[in-house]
């Protein structure tokens, strides 16, 4: 019978099907971070249990870990209790760490592709919803809750229902200045915040053919801002290329064994999909978020919309919520509104070549005076990499922060916030009210317009910085 | 884990779509395990930045104050995994929450720690909120058993949860003994699976 990619690797890994319809899964990889795993650990400790599969998890600080030059363990405040208790809790579970000043720490789901912890063909979860980012290597790999997190300690396996296949496919090739990040943004602007919910959704078509593994990880990431858990790329050449060499990727003849498989994940021509979007991409230009929704969405040249002209009822009611928190005017141009911060960083962007996008178009320029810029590195391995190729120094030249690898201000959880009442350009991927400190206003875009709009003092166009 | 079998009291309409986790249980709750999850419910629409109370907010007011059941809008419980979220909810002293839909990862910790996430139709949950908002006793009951939920004026409606969340619900099982029944099948399966990827076992 045709398959998707994902029923697949789906297959593979189911140990049992109840009579409910749910599923016992194998889970081949786990990531515990520092925001979300104690309670798990603490339910451990309740059932007396150990760590079933030692050897498929993986503990990192990521959440709520200072992102200042010479930080410790200790250097936010309000933070130290729960590094601690991850730090206390991998040793007393012998699982693997790594801590703050640990060269592989980083955010977990930049660390996970980039140490070769995520294979092609693998199921792999973390108690964030992120985990999704993973996918474009072409594995399952979705975010749980707390709970789970525990079971997948005890079991190494979740039971789970199957959910439906949606693909999503790009044509067409990228404007100048568009990015990955862009795609995303506005398939999400176009088609909403739930399109995709109770779906796996595999990301396909020309365009992502030709996409650089890193771009490919920037869609999957906000396969949870489009409703779905899950998001995935087959395999390809780009994906086998970028596994191969890997810390954790196997060698010899196991890696042309473990090749051989993965070869075998992409979708059979003729396989069923529930539902499929298309999308032109020579038309779509660089994205800006004006709401508090990543569905409340235009392109940086556009215009922040009346709330009467929504037809639906809860569309508008936001509409006029938002533009409220936002401080925003019907029909007012989103391009030249001054912003305060401008923040490069997060799981959805923090990559090598997301910071060099950044740094391409920032060279020799100034950030603006009283905007606060900071570039956060994914990982410290991204940011080794990046200093090795001087981008710190184009960064700091320019006037921006750079920082050590975490989460920092995409969530605020170490202390780096946004304001009140102040604005805010980021390349995250969520633009609630608050995400970035109480009344902080977030305008979502791609690292290039971050970069530009940092200069310039105000939400700015990258296409008129192109030379 | 908590049974739930039927719920009985206020019930608090709060007809927004995409209540997200954020608003559920903001970043600064899960900075410390000290913290009164149920107090920061809400609590960047519920108190202003000196930490005093916003009148208007539905669950500052009487009687919705004691709120057991939350009417609310659509994609409810959106954005990040955290199960604090639910925990929130659970410890403001809600035990059912009803929407037109939820997101999969919320519905999922509800189930997990014995809160009903309920999906009714839009115009269901549109029409319930009106009637609590302008009932003199907002009441609501949600029978797990029989399946039907009541409110004020006469208001009834059944519904249907899928059997196993139901009976899970009902007798207070977590799914963790569930799973671990069946650990012999997942040593099968990985002593097979070993052969077939050793490279998932043996990193290198
Ligand atoms: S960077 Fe932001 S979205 Fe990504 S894992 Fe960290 S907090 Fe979550």
């Amino acid at each position: 019978m045709a398959k998707t990619v994902f029923e697949k690797i789906w297959d593979q890994h189911v140990i049992r099907t109840l009579s409910d319809g749910r599923t016992l899964l194998h889970i081949d990889r786990q990531l515990i971070h520092d925001g979300s795993s104690r309670q798990a650990f603490d339910g451990m400790r309740t059932m007396k249990r150990r760590v079933r599969n030692l050897e498929l998890n993986v503990a990192v600080v990521d959440h709520i870990v200072s992102t200042l030059p010479g930080r410790t363990g200790e250097s936010h405040l309000p933070g130290i209790e729960r590094i601690h208790a991850l730090r206390n809790n991998a040793q007393e579970f012998d699982m693997e760490f790594y801590d703050v000043n640990d060269p592989r720490q980083g955010i977990v789901h930049v660390i996970a592709p980039e140490t070769g912890l995520t294979l092609p063909g693998i199921t792999m979860v973390c108690g964030d919803s992120h985990t999704a980012t993973n996918g474009a290597l072409g594995a399952i790999c979705w975010g749980i809750g707390t709970t789970e997190v525990m079971y997948v300690m005890a079991a190494q396996s979740l039971l789970v229902r199957k959910p439906e296949q949606m693909r999503v496919i790009f044509e067409g090739r990228i404007a100048p200045g568009v990015s990955a990040k862009d795609l995303v943004l506005y398939l999400i602007g176009k088609h909403g915040v739930k399109c995709a919910t109770g779906h796996a959704v595999e990301y396909a078509g020309e365009t992502i053919s030709a996409m650089p593994m890193e771009a490919r990880m920037t869609i999957c990431n906000m396969s949870i801002e489009f409703g779905a858990r899950m998001g995935l790329i087959a395999v390809d050449d780009t994906t086998i290329d970028y596994v191969r060499g890997r810390k954790f990727a196997p060698k010899g003849v196991l890696w042309d064994k473990a090749e051989a498989q993965w070869r075998e994940l992409v979708s059979d021509f003729d396989a069923r999909f529930n539902r499929e979007i298309r999308i032109r991409c020579e038309d779509i230009k660089p994205q800006v978020s004006w709401g508090n929704s990543p569905q409340e969405m235009t392109s940086v040249d556009g215009r922040v919309p009346d709330p009467a002209s929504f037809a639906d009822a809860e569309r508008r009611e936001s509409a006029a919520t938002a533009l409220a928190y936002m401080d925003l005017q019907p029909g007012q141009k989103l391009e030249g509104t001054p912003i305060d911060y401008a923040f490069i960083g997060s799981c959805t962007n923090s990559r090598l070549s997301d910071l060099q996008a950044a740094a391409a178009v920032i060279k020799g320029r100034r950030v603006k005076h009283g905007v606060q810029a900071l570039v956060v590195p994914g990982s410290m391995e991204v940011k080794a990499a990046a200093e090795a190729i001087g981008l710190d120094k184009v960064f700091t030249d320019a006037g921006f922060e750079w920082r050590n690898a975490g989460c920092s201000m995409c969530v605020t959880s170490n202390g780096d916030v946004v304001l009140p009442g102040k604005r805010s350009i980021s390349t995250t991927n969520r633009n609630f009210e608050h995400r970035q400190g109480p009344k902080s206003r977030t305008h979502l875009a791609s690292p290039a317009t971050v970069a530009v709009s940092a200069i310039a003092g105000c939400i700015a166009d990258v296409r008129k910085s192109l030379s | 884990m908590d049974r739930f079998t039927k719920v009985e009291g206020i019930a608090a309409p709060m007809m927004v779509a995409n209540v997200n986790t954020d608003a559920l249980s903001p970043t600064a709750a899960g900075k410390s395990t000290s913290v009164d999850l149920g107090k920061l419910l809400f609590a960047n629409s519920r108190y202003n930045l000196d930490g005093s109370e916003i009148p208007e907010f539905v669950l500052n007011r009487e009687p919705y104050r004691q709120a057991k059941i939350l009417v609310t809008g659509e994609n409810f419980g959106c954005g990040s995994s955290r199960e604090r979220a639910v925990w929130a909810l659970q410890k403001f002293g809600i035990r059912c929450v009803i929407a037109p839909s939820f997101a999969d990862i919320f519905r999922d910790n509800s189930y997990q720690n014995g809160l009903l996430p309920l999906e009714l139709p839009a115009d269901v949950c549109n029409k319930l909120a009106d009637l609590l908002e302008h009932a003199n006793n907002p009441e609501m009951s949600v029978d797990l058993e029989t399946q039907v939920v009541t409110g004020p004026n006469g208001f009834r409606h059944s519904f249907e949860v899928s059997a196993e969340r139901r009976m899970a619900l009902l007798e207070g099982l977590d799914e963790m003994s569930v799973i671990l029944r069946m650990e012999p099948e997942i040593d099968q399966f990985q002593a097979a699976d070993r052969v077939q990827r050793p490279w998932i076992y043996e990193r290198a």
